[in-house]
């Protein structure tokens, strides 16, 4: 195996060891969410035709956790290895930049990928959830895992200490996926803020998402597609260019 | 052909903010060297030993491990240098075997390496904590597996980086012990510390760093000779009073039982010495000679610098 290789094995093994934390208990949140507001909405909400609101929330809590997850394993890998110390036992290796990125990256599209397959495994056994394309599903959750992966790294580079980790994933991560449509359809809102939704990355990650489930969306598929593939391009772009100065790991 | 240097360190500036950090520093270690790097706290040797593995980027001048550019061969060059970071730094989540497991991986080593992972843990006592989480071991263990870590990809330089700061005697005995034999194996040592005791028993060349700059580089024997003082102590019976006036500027101390004179050697020959205290027939109770040791040698040659 090459050091990429290795690294991403390390990465997968570090959040193995801990798979309470990292992959059971966000299928408990995600399948806790969905017993509430299935309980307390279903049959008062209506938003696509012929699909149950239950049906409809399953999806968007998927990619939901995809993206929290996605962002956490990089993030709070990278940034403890960071303050610890130990990271630079991975910097003076012959590891390059590029590699670097793909291993941490990778590790997140498989921590989230697992993290999303539980929700829908155990969802289900619950929910009746018609799979519309398999092939779009599979590319959402990637490529939303990935453009979480790059940001995660993106955000560790940048934190100092946890609590600077935290603020990233509490004032941005957190409003964006909730913000993007995970309970409800952009047109439910107001028109303020459906234009302001169609700004959010996260929007066209979890439209694109349920589309590969239901096949409708608020907005074609192929912008939901595009939108997610220019800004995993863009944000490995930037990742790569961090990494590539140095900034933060390399003085 | 001469063999190329372990390391070549030529010309090489750093300044982080206002600080200049490292100021044109340049010299070279031969290959199978035990060489020391002195300095104060703040002096610019880990920076030079960051530069070394790629963790500092120099702002001029150029690093060579075993022949290769740091920054545009870095992995040839990485591959050839094992470093041992000053802190005891470690990832909790993981076991004492499974550390250099993936040590080694990131290095693109497979299953080959098994065999020597299971004799560094032998060589460094570590056996039966292979199995332990890193967060369990004692100080001293977490030192030796990151001694393992830098020497499971048998890279020919081995840079420890103050590899006793913080340690118990018994247990920098042992290190001194296990870096001798990493040395008599072959490994081009590279040994960065402020015990000057630690450099004197263990290095045969020395270079000394102060605020950034290169100060002194040499053998430990012409390091020692350099510049250096001897002082000739002589302790006499005989009260101030009765001492001959040739006599009265060499007093050092005085006591109730003793007046101690001293004489430097470096501006009179011992014969002299001996020839003026007989003709002046003061009876002597107790001799001493004084040397500078590498610790004197150090302090002189870092205060003119700070």
């Amino acid at each position: 195996m090459t050091g990429l290789l290795w690294l991403f094995w390390k990465e997968l093994v570090r959040f193995g060891k801990v798979a309470f934390q990292t992959v059971l208990a966000p299928i408990i949140t995600a399948l806790l969410y969905l017993l509430v507001f299935s309980h307390v909405l279903e049959g008062r909400v209506n938003v696509y035709e012929d699909v149950g609101y239950t049906a409809f929330l399953v999806p968007g809590l998927i990619m939901m956790s995809v993206i929290q997850n996605g962002f956490a394993n990089s993030s709070s890998s990278l940034v403890q290895s960071k303050i610890t110390g130990n990271l630079v036992f991975v910097l003076i290796t012959p590891i390059s930049y590029i590699e670097f990125f793909a291993a941490y990256v990778a590790a997140s599209i498989v921590r989230a990928l697992t993290v999303g397959s539980g929700i829908l495994l155990v969802a289900k056994l619950l929910v009746d959830v018609p799979i519309h394309s398999f092939f779009l599903i599979a590319a959402f959750a990637f490529l939303g895992s990935a453009v979480l992966g790059a940001l995660g790294i993106i955000a560790a580079i940048w934190a100092e200490k946890y609590d600077q980790l935290a603020a990233f994933q509490n004032f941005v991560i957190m409003p964006l996926s909730f913000l993007s449509g995970v309970f409800y359809s952009i047109h439910s809102l107001p028109e303020f803020w459906q234009a302001l939704s169609r700004f959010n990355p996260f929007f066209y990650m979890i439209d694109g998402f349920r589309y590969g489930f239901f096949g409708v969306s608020d907005v074609p598929v192929v912008i939901s597609l595009s939108v997610c593939l220019i800004t995993l391009v863009a944000l490995s772009a930037v990742t790569l260019s961090v990494l590539r100065a140095g900034y933060k790991l390399r003085i | 052909m001469t063999p190329c240097p372990a390391v070549s360190i030529e010309n090489v500036h750093k300044r982080f903010g206002t600080v200049h950090a490292l100021r044109g520093v340049d010299f070279t270690i031969q290959q199978g060297e035990f060489f020391g790097l002195l300095g104060p706290n703040g002096a610019g040797k880990s920076t030079l030993i960051n530069a070394l593995a790629g963790l500092v980027r120099p702002d001029s001048g150029q690093l060579k491990v075993m022949g290769f550019d740091v920054a545009s061969e870095y992995r040839d060059a990485r591959r050839r240098l094992g470093v041992v970071p000053q802190e005891l730094v470690y990832d909790p989540f993981f076991e004492v075997r499974e550390t250099l497991r993936f040590q080694a991986g990131y290095f693109g080593l497979g299953k080959e390496v098994d065999p020597w992972i299971d004799e560094l843990l032998h060589e460094l006592n570590l056996v039966d904590k292979s199995g332990a989480n890193m967060r369990s071991l004692s100080g001293g263990m977490k030192r030796r597996v990151l001694i393992g870590q830098a020497l499971v990809h048998k890279p020919p330089v081995v840079v420890l980086d103050e590899p006793t700061a913080g340690v118990d005697v018994e247990l920098r005995r042992q290190l001194w012990s296990l870096i001798k034999r990493l040395h008599r194996d072959g490994h081009t040592i590279v040994l960065t510390t402020h015990y000057l005791e630690e450099a004197e028993e263990l290095c045969d060349r020395i270079a000394i760093i102060s605020c950034g700059e290169l100060v002194a580089l040499d053998t430990k024997a012409d390091l020692l000779n350099r510049g250096i003082s001897k002082t000739l102590h002589i302790y006499t019976s005989e009260p101030v009073r009765d001492l001959p006036a040739a006599l009265t500027d060499k007093i050092k101390h005085v006591t109730e039982d003793y007046t101690e004179l001293s004489f430097s050697l470096n501006e009179d020959s011992v014969m002299h010495v001996l020839d003026t205290i007989r003709n002046a027939g003061v009876h002597v109770i107790d001799i001493r000679v004084e040397e500078d040791d590498l610790e004197d040698v150090f302090v002189q040659l870092t205060r003119d610098t700070r």
